[in-house]
């Protein structure tokens, strides 16, 4: 493929290459940094307005140990970028791109507080995921994973704002309230501090981290297929497409694929965690506003498709199925049977939902107009997945880039122009009957054949095999103890998850484990434009707002 | 207690046993729920299972209105606090349930920013293991609690027995 960047940008490269997989990756001077990323931004040629991720990696063996890595796409064409930045351990400090994308934000003061890289000119920099008395920087190498340390209640993050002297322009004082993390509608582990004029919220920060579980430490320190269940702690509203997600990137890596049958099985079972996930944010969103029963009508489906999940993988919440190749053992015979009971059983679930709330007075008044979001503005936040498309733009990472074999389904993305809290409902609910139609196709079209790739460099023999010939019984044996070897080399695999597009950025440095693991959370992207989403509002559309955008804590946080 | 046909009989028992068997079967919780557990206890309380024959369905998520509070899901070094805190205020008697193994050890994340169990700083009556535990499991666990409430072996007490069955004695 050509090298599609402009030459005015080229010659501020260091290097630049086309990828594999078609993703451009540039190696760029600090110096030029801001420089070509603005290039990025605003050249016709590139027009990227997506501000994917940002990615701190350690190499403590190189003389600029640090790199950040930029990862940028543009949302129309579907081209990704990644921009990569070398910084030496005594002077690592970047210029932030947060006047470039707002998008920055969040995600360079994770880079500062995982790996204590500094970006110069950033509004607030500080901890976020980690607490104020923290020491050190964990994603460091040289960091030992089990080391801890305490915080005491005085360590309790105030912002500078909440801690002045509390009067307004117009002789009434303001107040300061806090929010979460414990708190019924924050739906785990969320804390919000807004300062209430009157009624009305005028200012708030977000502070989260309290469930911040250290995914990407962990991953480090694991086999490549022991990752997987941690995957599945990330959204474990829909834990099995987290898990496809990591399982293609790395085999992307690997240049494998797994077998069609393992394919359609991945799809229809993300397509039903979507809806699971789909009804969990309108459940709980509903019940906040005070509408209880499509609780339970949301819950009932959901017990069901829980009963598909551990009939296939044995467990219902945390499946742990997809594997680096495949998955990890056959459907149950029955399993079409099940499905299509389920396609029928599930749309009464929906109409139910859909006469009691749709058109009720009360639901509407609440929502419309609340917590508005115009295309331009969410894009440059980050946003992706059901609220992108409730702004009016139809980028669904299915449609866009498709995986697994998504070309093949007919289905609609459904889209809403207003890109409020109304409209995100309006959206989820649709994407839960568009679920349904690809469940319907890949249960027709769903081929025989293995369930796991036959290459025993990443998949182990059968058993029968193991105890019959020398040769599996090798494979086997190289396999537990030494694990994958996935190729020296990274790679950016990303895929629609429940909430929006969920990237993994993966090194590899050749070895049976990770080197390093970046995920790219939906929601994160989409939680730090909340404060400004809610200035302006009262606090119960604060509630109604928070549970439209479905902020799953061990995504957010990791 | 007087019968239908008129008479009366007399049930002798020890005020501590009734006051067990009062306490036992209207346990209010506190679902202190962080992440995939929290998810499990939301089924457990939902139609399918109904915690409600139990006699625990009452979710009260002020810890002033609660009894029993039931951590479910990993707690971190950022959020013990807040733990503490509301467990402090919940008035006594007061029993917890850690669900999952993230409250119980940690689980799999013998990591930096994780509390390797909660009962590094609140006191744990039932331990109920899983990864997440299943509703069954949760309610096996909160039957085990009414059990040890009737037999007099939680923490509340052993605690009380000493003659210290204040919430500042409580703390370990
Ligand atoms: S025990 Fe397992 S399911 Fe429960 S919170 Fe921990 S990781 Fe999640």
């Amino acid at each position: 493929m050509q090298n599609p960047l402009p030459s005015k940008l080229q010659s501020l490269l260091l290097s630049s290459e086309v990828c594999p997989d078609g993703h451009v990756e540039m190696k760029v001077e600090r110096s030029h940094l801001l420089e070509v990323l603005k290039g990025l931004r605003d050249d016709p040629a590139c027009s990227c307005n997506l501000l994917a991720d940002i990615c701190g990696v350690d190499y403590p063996d190189r003389e600029q140990r640090f790199e950040a890595v930029y990862h940028l796409g543009n949302l129309d064409s579907g081209q990704r970028y990644r921009v990569r930045v070398g910084l030496a351990e005594d002077d690592a400090v970047l210029p932030s791109a947060y006047s470039l994308w707002p998008a920055a934000d969040w995600f360079e003061r994770e880079a500062w507080d995982m790996m204590g890289i500094q970006f110069e000119g950033h509004p607030n920099m500080k901890r976020i995921l980690t607490h104020e008395a923290f020491q050190g920087h964990p994603l460091r190498k040289d960091y030992d994973a089990s080391q801890r340390c305490l915080m005491t209640e005085d360590d309790l993050m105030v912002p500078d704002w909440a801690k002045e002297d509390q009067a307004s322009a117009d002789d009434f004082e303001t107040q300061i309230l806090n929010i979460g993390p414990s708190h019924p509608a924050t739906h785990g582990t969320l804390r919000t501090v807004v300062r209430l004029d009157g009624e009305v919220i005028d200012r708030a920060e977000c502070e989260i981290g309290y469930l911040h579980r250290c995914f990407e430490k962990m991953s480090e320190t694991h086999g490549w297929n022991q990752v997987i269940p941690y995957t599945d702690r990330l959204n474990y509203c829909s834990s099995m497409i987290n898990g496809v997600g990591f399982a293609l990137t790395v085999e992307k890596m690997l240049g494998i694929e797994a077998p069609p049958r393992a394919q359609a099985i991945r799809v229809i079972l993300s397509e039903f965690s979507r809806l699971m996930d789909h009804a969990v944010c309108l459940g709980a969103n509903l019940v906040d506003l005070g509408a209880l029963t499509n609780f339970w009508y949301f819950f009932q489906p959901r017990e069901e498709i829980y009963g598909l999940l551990e009939s296939c993988a044995g467990g219902r919440l945390t499946v742990s199925y997809a594997r680096v190749g495949g998955l990890s053992h056959d459907v149950p015979p029955d399993f079409e049977e099940r499905c299509r009971r389920l396609l029928k059983e599930i749309p009464p679930f929906l109409d139910d939902v859909d006469k009691l709330v749709t058109t009720n007075r009360i639901f509407r008044d609440r929502t419309e107009g609340v917590g508005k979001m115009t295309a331009e503005e969410a894009i440059a936040w980050g946003w992706t997945g059901p609220c992108l498309r409730a702004s009016g733009v139809p980028y669904d990472v299915r449609k866009a880039a498709p995986y697994m074999g998504y070309e093949n389904y007919d289905f609609d993305v459904p889209i809403a122009t207003t890109g409020d809290t109304y409209a995100r409902y309006l959206v989820r609910m649709e994407e839960m009957r568009q679920s349904l139609r690809i469940i319907e196709q890949a249960l027709d079209q769903m081929p025989e054949g293995p369930i796991i790739t036959g290459d025993h460099h990443v998949a182990l023999p059968p058993k029968a095999r193991v105890y019959s010939e020398m040769e599996s019984l090798i494979w086997h044996f190289k396999l537990v103890f030494d694990g994958i070897h996935v190729p020296k080399g990274s790679a950016y695999g990303f895929t629609e998850g429940a909430n929006g597009e969920l990237g993994y950025y993966v090194v590899s440095d050749g070895g049976g484990q990770p080197y390093r693991v970046k995920v790219r959370p939906p929601c994160f992207a989409i939680f730090q434009a909340f404060p400004h989403l809610i200035e302006g509002h009262m606090v119960p559309d604060l509630i109604a707002i928070m549970g439209s955008l479905n902020i799953i804590a061990g995504e957010l946080d990791r | 207690m007087r019968q239908p046909d008129g008479s009366s009989i007399v049930l002798t028992t020890k005020l501590q046993s009734m006051l067990a068997w009062v306490r036992k079967n209207s346990l209010w919780p506190l679902p202190f729920g962080t992440a995939c557990c929290a998810i499990e206890f939301m089924s457990s309380v939902s139609a399918h299972y109904d915690l409600a024959r139990f006699g625990a369905e009452v979710v009260r998520f002020s810890p002033r209105q609660s009894d029993m509070m039931i951590v479910a899901g990993t707690i971190t070094d950022k959020m013990a606090p807040v733990v503490r805190r509301v467990y402090d205020q919940m008035a006594e008697p007061k029993y917890v349930i850690s669900m999952g193994a993230c409250a119980c050890t940690g689980g799999f994340y013998r990591a930096y920013h994780v509390v390797q169990g909660v009962d590094e700083f609140i006191p744990v009556d039932v331990y109920v293991p899983g990864c997440p535990p299943t509703p069954e499991a949760l309610i096996h666990g909160i039957l085990e609690l009414q059990k040890m409430i009737q037999r007099g072996e939680t923490h509340y007490d052993r605690l009380s027995q000493k003659g210290a069955g204040n919430a500042e004695s409580a703390s370990i």
